[in-house]
C-alpha cells in the first residue's frame, strides 16, 4: 500500500476539498442513509452491487444476454433455414445474404446463429456435468476422508496427469463423434478441478462449530452434506463452473475445428471454422470464417470477464 | 530433501500404474487388433494363430502384464499402420516439439512475468487495465482462430513468414530458416499461456505486496526500486515457478492443435494423424508419455519450490 502512498495521499486530499465544499450536515445525513442502506440489504443485493462495480463484466453481462437471446429466438430471427441451400455458391455478403453464403450456398448469417445455439449448448451441458459429478466427488473425499478420500484423489490426479486435450482427443477418436458424445467427453474431463475444490472446501467446513453443532444433534447425513456444507461453498463453486464453461466452449470450437466434434450439416462455431484450412476459403472468403471466429473470442471473453467480476463480488474478504 | 523426492516418487508410482491401466482399457475397448486383419483373404486358422502370437487368447488381466513387462523393457508396440515401433516413432518427432515447447515456455514467461509484475505494482493504473484486458483476450482466443489470423496476416497479406513446416522444402534449414517457420506457431502457444499466467503472477505479487515484511522494507526507507527489486521479485519466484509447473500440461495439449495448423513435424502433429487413422498403439504411446512428462513436472515443481523458498520444509 505504501507504494501507492502518494496516490492515495491525494485521493483523499481530493475527496476532503470535495466534502468541505457541501453542507457538512447534509453529507453526515446521506452517508447515514447509504450506511443503513448497506446494512439491510439482502445478500444478492449485495452481490449485485458490488458486480456492477466491474464495467467490463457489465458489458459482459449485456453481450451475453443479447447473443444467449439470439440463439434462443435463432428459429425466429434467422432469415433462412441454416441446412437448405438458398443462395449461389461462396457469395460475398449482400443485402440478401448479410454474411454471404458457404461452399454449398447456405446463409451463413442463419448458420452462425444456429452454430451459437449448438455451442452455448454443448458448454452449458457440459458445465452441468462436470460440476455435478466433480461437487459429489468432492463431497464424498473431504467428508468421509480416508480410503474413499484416497481413492477419489489419486483418481483425480489420474485424470489431471493426462494432458487435457489429448484426453478429449482420445475420448473423441474412440467414441464417434456427435453432440452427445463431445457433451458427455468434455463434462467427465472438466471435474477434477472442481472436485479438488469442493474436496478443500469441505475440509475445513467440516471442522466448525456449525457442523459439528449439528452432528451433535443428530442430524441425518444428508441434511448435514446438502443443506449445511454444500450452500457454504456455492460460491466458489459458481466461480469455478463459469471458467469450466468459457473453458468448455473453447474446447468445443478445437475438437469440431479439427472435425472431432459437432458433425455437419449441424453447425457448430468450430465446425465453421473448419473450412478456413483450406487456402481458397482462408484467402478470398474471409466472411466463412472470421465471424465464426469472432464470435467465439467475444462469448468466451464475456464470460471470463463475468467470473472475474463474480469472484470479485462473492469474495468474503472484500471490504467493498 | 533426498527424503522428500523419494517419497514423491512412491506416490508418483501407483498414479503411473493405474494410468497404465486406463491407457490399456481404453485400447482394449478401440477393439481388437484381429478386426484390421479380417478380410476375404484371411482364413479363420490363420486369424487363429495370429491370435495365439499376439497373445489375445489369455485373459484380459495376463495381457495386461504381457503388455507391461513389454512396455517396462522399452516395447511400446508397434504402429498398425506403418509397422514401425512407436518408441521409434516417438523418438524421431520428439526433438521438434521439444524446440517448439522450449521457446514458447520462455516467450510466455518473458511476456507474463514483466507484465503480471508491472500490473501489479501499478494497480488500477491505465497500464494494469490494459494488461488485464490482454490477457483475458490471451485466454480466450482459440489458438486456432489465432493462428488462422496470423497466417490471413502475415502469409497472405504481407508475405513474410512461411505458414508450414519446420524447413524450406529443398534446403537443408539452418538457424534463421527454422527461426522463421516458429515465429507465429511460438506466438500462438505464448499468448494462450501468457493469458491466464498474467492474472496469476500479478494476484500473487498484489498479495506478496501486503506482507508485513515489505512494509518493514518501506519503513526502512531503502526506497521504492529496492523495495520491488530486492524484496518482492524474489518472493515472486514461487508463483512464477508454479506458473512453469501448469504451464507444462497445456503445452503439451496445445502443441497439437498448433503442430497441426502450422504442419509442425513433431508429436503432436504425429497424434493427429495417428487420431485419425486409429492407429491405438501410437495414441497410448503418446498418452502414456505425456501423462509421464506430466508428473515429472509436478516432481521438478515441488523441488524447485523447495529452491527458491527456503521456508518451505519439504517433509
Amino acid at each position: 500500500m505504501g507504494i501507492n502512498m502518494n496516490r492515495e495521499e491525494k485521493k483523499i486530499e481530493k475527496k476532503f476539498r470535495k466534502k468541505t465544499k457541501y453542507n457538512m450536515t447534509e453529507v453526515s445525513g446521506e452517508k447515514r442513509n447509504a450506511a443503513k442502506d448497506i446494512a439491510n440489504e439482502s445478500f444478492f443485493q449485495m452481490i449485485f452491487r458490488r458486480f456492477r462495480q466491474h464495467h467490463l463484466a457489465m458489458v459482459s453481462l449485456i453481450i451475453v444476454a443479447i447473443l444467449g437471446l439470439a440463439a434462443l429466438l435463432a428459429p425466429v430471427i434467422a432469415p433462412y433455414d441454416p441446412d437448405e441451400i438458398v443462395g449461389t455458391f461462396s457469395g460475398a455478403p449482400c443485402r440478401e445474404f448479410w454474411l454471404g453464403t458457404d461452399q454449398i450456398g447456405r446463409d451463413v448469417f442463419s448458420r452462425l446463429l444456429y452454430a451459437m445455439r449448438i455451442s452455448l449448448l454443448v458448454g452449458i451441458m457440459a458445465t452441468v456435468i462436470s460440476t455435478v459429478v466433480g461437487v459429489i466427488l468432492g463431497l464424498i473425499a473431504g467428508y468421509f476422508g480416508g480410503i474413499a478420500d484416497m481413492i477419489i484423489m489419486r483418481f483425480t490426479d489420474m485424470v489431471m496427469s493426462f494432458p487435457y486435450i489429448l484426453l478429449v482427443l482420445v475420448a473423441a477418436a474412440i467414441f464417434k463423434p456427435g453432440l452427445w458424445n463431445i457433451i458427455l467427453i468434455l463434462g467427465f474431463v472438466d471435474w477434477p478441478g472442481i472436485a479438488r475444490l469442493v474436496r478443500g472446501n469441505v475440509l475445513s467446513l467440516r471442522e466448525t462449530n456449525f457442523v459439528k453443532g449439528n452432528l451433535v444433534a443428530g442430524m441425518p447425513l444428508r441434511h448435514i452434506l446438502f443443506s449445511e456444507i454444500l450452500p457454504n461453498t456455492v460460491a466458489p463453486i459458481l466461480v469455478y463452473a463459469t471458467s469450466v464453461l468459457a473453458l468448455s466452449m473453447l474446447d468445443e470450437a478445437a475438437l469440431s475445428f479439427l472435425g472431432l466434434g459437432v458433425q455437419p450439416p449441424t453447425a457448430s462455431l468450430g465446425n465453421m471454422l473448419n473450412g478456413a484450412q483450406s487456402l481458397t476459403v482462408l484467402t478470398k472468403q474471409p466472411w466463412l470464417w472470421i465471424p465464426a471466429g469472432t464470435l467465439i473470442v467475444v462469448l468466451v471473453m464475456a464470460i471470463n470477464f463475468i467470473g472475474d467480476a463474480l469472484r470479485d463480488a462473492l469474495d468474503p474478504n472484500s471490504r467493498r | 530433501m533426498s527424503k522428500y523426492i523419494i517419497k514423491r516418487i512412491l506416490i508418483a508410482i501407483p498414479v503411473l500404474i493405474g494410468i497404465t491401466i486406463i491407457d490399456y482399457a481404453i485400447m482394449c475397448m478401440a477393439g481388437s487388433p484381429l478386426e484390421m486383419l479380417k478380410g476375404p483373404r484371411v482364413s479363420e486358422a490363420a486369424l487363429e494363430a495370429k491370435k495365439i502370437a499376439l497373445g489375445l487368447d489369455q485373459p484380459f488381466y495376463i495381457q495386461y502384464f504381457v503388455w507391461l513387462g513389454q512396455l517396462l523393457r522399452g516395447n511400446m508396440g508397434y504402429s498398425i499402420k506403418s509397422y514401425q515401433p512407436v518408441s521409434a516413432m516417438i523418438a524421431s518427432h520428439l526433438g521438434p516439439t521439444l524446440l517448439l515447447m522450449g521457446v514458447s515456455l520462455l516467450a510466455s514467461l518473458l511476456m507474463a512475468v514483466p507484465a503480471g509484475i508491472y500490473s501489479a505494482i501499478h494497480q488500477y493504473s491505465k497500464g494494469d487495465y490494459a494488461v488485464v484486458t490482454f490477457s483475458f483476450l490471451g485466454s480466450s482466443i482459440p489458438g486456432f482462430f489465432l493462428s488462422l489470423l496470423l497466417i490471413y496476416i502475415f502469409t497472405v497479406k504481407l508475405g513474410w513468414l512461411p505458414s508450414s513446416g519446420m524447413k524450406t522444402l529443398g534446403t537443408g534449414g539452418g538457424f534463421w530458416d527454422v527461426a522463421q517457420h516458429m515465429i507465429m506457431p511460438v506466438i500462438v502457444l505464448a499468448t494462450s499461456m501468457a493469458g491466464s499466467n498474467i492474472r496469476y503472477i500479478r494476484s500473487a505479487v498484489l498479495e506478496i505486496l501486503q506482507q508485513d515484511y515489505l512494509r518493514t522494507a518501506r519503513a526502512k526507507g531503502i526506497g521504492r526500486f529496492k523495495v520491488i527489486n530486492k524484496h518482492a521479485l524474489r518472493n515472486a519466484l514461487v508463483p512464477i515457478v508454479t506458473v512453469i509447473g501448469m504451464e507444462i500440461p497445456v503445452l503439451f495439449g496445445g502443441a497439437v492443435i498448433v503442430e497441426q495448423v502450422f504442419s509442425w513435424p513433431g508429436l503432436g502433429l504425429m497424434t493427429m494423424s495417428a487420431i485419425t487413422s486409429r492407429d491405438y498403439p501410437v495414441i497410448m504411446g503418446v498418452c502414456l508419455l505425456s501423462a509421464i512428462v506430466v508428473l515429472v513436472a509436478n516432481l521438478v515443481t515441488d523441488i524447485m519450490y523447495a529452491l527458491v523458498d527456503p521456508t518451505i520444509q519439504l517433509d
